[in-house]
């Protein structure tokens, strides 16, 4: 059964890496290269990189998409918290087509999200008196944050016992305080991976923030569709290397934590068992 | 003199309009180890979660020291819960799952020191033999060791009264033997009283001082397990403790009840002339003899080996009887039966009588006796519900 993939089996899989990951290899090879070519090798410079970080609106960008990422993370990790913990109390009749919107902004296009924020944020505005920004920037985030960050608590409320608040409240809590005492802690892991989530999932965003920032602001994948147009430059090649790393770098983090969660896991489960 | 600790007085609920408990009278003395005895839905956790304050009763009071509790939250109440499947906190090591409630402020007290708090928890881990536990993960335990965690959690802010719902269910037949021992001697040696709720029979006899047998939401019969044995108040008490045949019979007089068209001696008196009553007549005290010198005679139709001594049915006339026997009959053979005057009980007729203590389909109803995690998922629904 368990047959080892034979040659045919093997060069597949490799070409498939090899299309995946030959030209993020270029590109970091190519952030290094002393002259703006693209093609041939020159030599080793660390030029670009100085470029980049003198480079005024690239780092405004980075600035803002990482202010964004932040704030946005962290809101949506406390929505995401109370929404997880509310729809899981709920009775399905309600907890089901809840969850059904909850999880609109994850099924759908990005683009259609985008421009029914982008909608829906002009029309107010007009109403209302205010422009597309980075207010209306920070919103959309929240907004397509707060499935991802639900998504990931809910499991951990499931595995939680039924008993467990009223355990707590038995040893002497007030629902408040076996609320902090209990509960959070209790599903910390869930919420630190929301939180990690959607702090990447921000990061990376282009298409909603496009449409969502307005005319005067811009994050960093803006930014770098913006200096495409022109002429491109190699300092796009330094900042891809520097995203690539830092988003791999998290997700590294994202799973390995989801591993030792497992094994916990299991090993409780191995310990009941007994 | 025992003293009145608890008093449920005419406690009813309902949940989604069914009636999990119907107008409930209970006394409960202090010191005591009384337990809520019967099937999966009986109401006997409602119960007890009114008692801990986690549900507040439709209509009724509930008295703890004389002073209506009604509307006092759990975590002010002098009752600690162990909880079927524990409910330990798993973010937390064995010594801080035990100490969790000793670091909370006291309403009214002074917060605890650490000194006294170890020193607490420490004498506790003693008395449920996990010293050396203290730095472990709870989630690396066995289910037995979570089980004394639970309990040493609940103990160590030594409560008045000790809820404890069904809390060797998730345990193996032998560490439950065991673990109900320790319970009972953990009780004699705190003085705690203990409210302790089974579907389990055995359990219940072996531990308690007074059982509680309840049946839809209605306590069905209260007393020392020896009465509850052996004077069951109705058809569902007799065949829910133990086994039991349970036949029609008529009270010819006292001391005289008709079977089957045969006059039986009994002990039971009280009763009108030709009253029609249920008969019961545990399957241990029918003796076997030659069908000449029997007082019925029948025929062996089933015979199962149970170690101890073999369970055979047999049919009398067609209605078959449970008879516990050391002696090997084999199928059928034709026997007679002997009943001595205290082996026959009388009851009166209930709404239970003709719903039990048949034998015909004796196997199927075994298997749902001693089918546990039946009963675990009803408990869970009812939970649900809340």
């Amino acid at each position: 059964m368990n047959k080892k993939p034979g040659i045919l089996g093997r060069s597949y899989t490799a070409l498939i890496l090899l299309f995946l990951y030959a030209p993020i290899a270029i590109l970091i090879i190519f952030s290094f290269n002393s002259t703006r070519s693209r093609t041939v090798w020159t030599g080793f410079t660390l030029d670009w990189y100085r470029s980049l970080f003198a480079n005024s609106s690239i780092m405004d960008a980075l600035y803002t998409s990482l202010i964004v990422a932040l704030i946005s993370a962290v809101v949506a990790t406390i929505i995401g918290t109370f929404a997880a913990i509310g729809f899981h109390n709920m009775r399905s009749k309600w907890r089901t087509p809840l969850t059904h919107i909850n999880n609109i902004p994850m099924m759908n296009a990005d683009i259609a999200t985008a421009v029914s924020l982008s909608l829906l944020f002009i029309t107010l505005g007009s109403v209302l008196r205010f422009r597309l920004g980075f207010g209306t920037l920070l919103l959309a985030h929240i907004i397509f944050n707060i499935p991802y960050v639900v998504l990931s608590i809910t499991p951990k409320l499931r595995q939680l016992d039924n008993n467990l608040v009223d355990a707590a409240c038995d040893l002497g809590c007030t629902w408040m305080k076996a609320f902090w005492k209990v509960i959070v802690p209790e599903i910390r892991p869930g919420i630190v991976n929301g939180l990690i989530i959607a702090f990447t999932l921000s990061i990376d965003d282009f298409v909603i923030s496009y449409f969502t920032a307005g005319g005067n602001i811009m994050t960093l994948p803006m930014q770098i569709f913006s200096m495409t147009r022109r002429r491109v430059s190699p300092e796009i090649n330094a900042l891809s290397t520097i995203l690539f790393l830092s988003v791999l770098v998290l997700l590294i983090i994202i799973n390995i934590r989801g591993a030792r969660q497992e094994e916990k896991q299991k090993k409780r489960q191995a310990a009941l068992n007994k | 003199m025992a003293k009145e600790l608890i008093r449920l007085s005419k406690c009813s609920m309902a949940f989604d309009g069914d009636v999990v408990l119907d107008n409930i009278d209970l006394c409960i003395n202090d010191k005591e180890f009384l337990t809520l005895l019967g099937p999966s839905g009986c109401g006997k956790t409602t119960t007890l979660r009114i008692i801990g304050g986690f549900l507040k009763p439709a209509s009724g009071d509930v008295l703890f020291d004389g002073v209506r509790i009604n509307d006092v939250p759990p975590h002010k109440r002098a009752v600690n819960t162990v909880f079927q499947k524990y409910a330990l906190f798993t973010h937390l090591n064995v010594f801080e799952n035990i100490a969790f409630g000793l670091r909370l402020a006291r309403p009214g007290g002074k917060k605890l020191s650490k000194d006294e708090i170890a020193s607490r928890v420490m004498e506790m881990l003693e008395v449920v033999s996990l010293k050396g536990f203290e730095k472990r993960d709870v989630s690396s335990l066995s289910g037995g060791q979570q089980q004394r965690v639970a309990i040493a959690r609940a103990l160590v802010n030594r409560p008045k009264v000790l809820l404890l719902d069904e809390p060797l269910g998730a345990l193996d037949m032998r560490l439950r033997k065991d673990m109900q021992n320790e319970l009972k001697q953990m009780q004699q040696a705190t003085g705690i009283t203990f409210i302790y709720v089974t579907h389990d029979q055995e359990e219940a006899l072996a531990m308690s001082d007074t059982v509680v047998v309840m049946e839809n939401g209605v306590i069905q019969q209260i007393g020392t397990p020896e009465d509850i044995y052996n004077e069951p108040e109705n058809a569902f008490v007799a065949d829910f403790i133990g086994e039991s045949n349970i036949v029609d019979g008529i009270m010819l007089d006292d001391g005289l009840v008709e079977i089957f068209g045969r006059k039986f001696k009994c002990l039971d008196k009280g009763f009108k002339p030709s009253e029609p009553v249920d008969v019961v007549i545990r399957p241990e005290d029918i003796d076997i003899v030659s069908p000449e010198k029997g007082q019925l005679t029948g025929k062996v139709i089933s015979v199962t080996f149970r170690g101890l001594m073999y369970d055979i049915i047999v049919d009398f006339n067609g209605f078959k009887w449970l008879i516990q026997t050391t002696d090997l009959s084999p199928i059928g053979t034709t026997l007679g039966i002997k009943i001595d005057p205290d082996g026959i009980h009388i009851m009166s007729k209930s709404q239970f009588s003709g719903m039990y203590g048949d034998y015909s389909s004796y196997s199927a109803e075994y298997d749902e006796i001693s089918d546990v995690d039946y009963e675990v998922e009803i408990e869970d629904a009812e939970g649900a519900r809340e």
